[in-house]
């Protein structure tokens, strides 16, 4: 008895922490002269992608394959969310030399 | 010796060869006020040719180059504007400026005489080189003679963006042909 009580704590902790993980999180995604950080990211489906423009300019987050095309006014954020799972290259359209890739894992 | 210096950086923008700007570099250098003046005015001159090729293009792609022109240009200009209030500098007129600006009025005159592709491909040429040119000036002259850090930092940020402008109008360059 003793002894499965003992055991029981790190098993709910083991619980707990996947049941965090199974829920979705907030990624942040920023681009400040004209760069986007973190270059490459990894999330899973369900995420929300909080992009933030601290530029003066306005910027495009835009997937190659389609998947997603967020306009960022200047220094304005949005947000989406992930509804697909694959390795996305995506970039900015009006300045295409912004380019990063966001890995959405099932 | 501005007027050296200034004449050196005029000819190096009209025949877009930033290699005449170097013989000059080491003993002209302009002052804040004047670079201020000089940045200020490639960006508005950028935005004039935009604004023709917005009435004139007809390529879906020079009319997207136009746009972006626009929206940066005028974007890095107010950063400019906003920069000289908070630092209490007047930009300072100055010989390159001038220069600039009368070949400037120059080209949009040449290029009001086109019309459809023909404008397009001269238009699109002339943004080449144009971006080139102050490409060049501004890392071989503008930004190395910067003495405010807040102003050098900004010419920095034009130089990156406007890398990418030459870039972009040589890809548009290259599709119309």
């Amino acid at each position: 008895m003793r002894s499965g009580r003992l055991f029981s704590l790190p098993i709910a902790l083991v619980f707990a922490a996947m049941a965090v993980r199974a829920h979705a999180t907030t990624i942040e995604i920023t681009m400040e002269n004209l760069v986007i950080s973190p270059a490459e990211i990894s999330a899973k489906v369900g995420d929300t992608i909080n992009w933030i423009n601290k530029d003066v300019f306005a910027h495009t987050a835009t997937a190659k394959n389609g998947d997603f095309d967020v306009t960022l006014a200047p220094k304005k954020s949005a947000s989406s969310i992930l509804k697909k799972a694959g390795t996305i290259d995506y970039y900015c359209r009006y300045h295409p030399n912004m380019k990063a890739t966001l890995k959405v894992e099932p | 010796m501005l007027i050296r210096w200034s004449a050196a950086v005029a000819a190096a923008m009209m025949l877009s060869s930033p290699v005449l700007l170097q013989s000059a570099s080491a003993t002209d250098k302009p002052t804040d006020p004047q670079i201020a003046h000089i940045a200020y005015t490639a960006g508005v001159i950028d935005i004039n040719a935009a604004k023709q090729a917005q009435k004139k293009a007809k390529s879906k792609d020079v009319k997207a180059f136009a746009e972006d022109m626009l929206r940066d240009h005028e974007a890095v200009n107010k950063q400019a504007l906003a920069l000289v209030k908070k630092l209490n500098v007047t930009p300072e007129d100055n010989d390159t400026s001038k220069a600039l600006s009368k070949q400037a009025s120059d080209k949009l005159a040449e290029l009001d005489k086109l019309n459809g592709a023909a404008f397009d491909k001269a238009y699109v040429a002339n943004e080449v080189a144009y971006h080139k040119a102050v490409n060049g000036a501004l890392e071989t002259q503008l930004i190395p003679s910067a003495n405010n850090a807040e102003l050098k930092s900004l010419l920095q940020t034009g130089l990156k963006i406007f890398q990418g402008h030459q870039q972009h109008a040589e890809h548009v360059a290259a599709e119309l042909k």
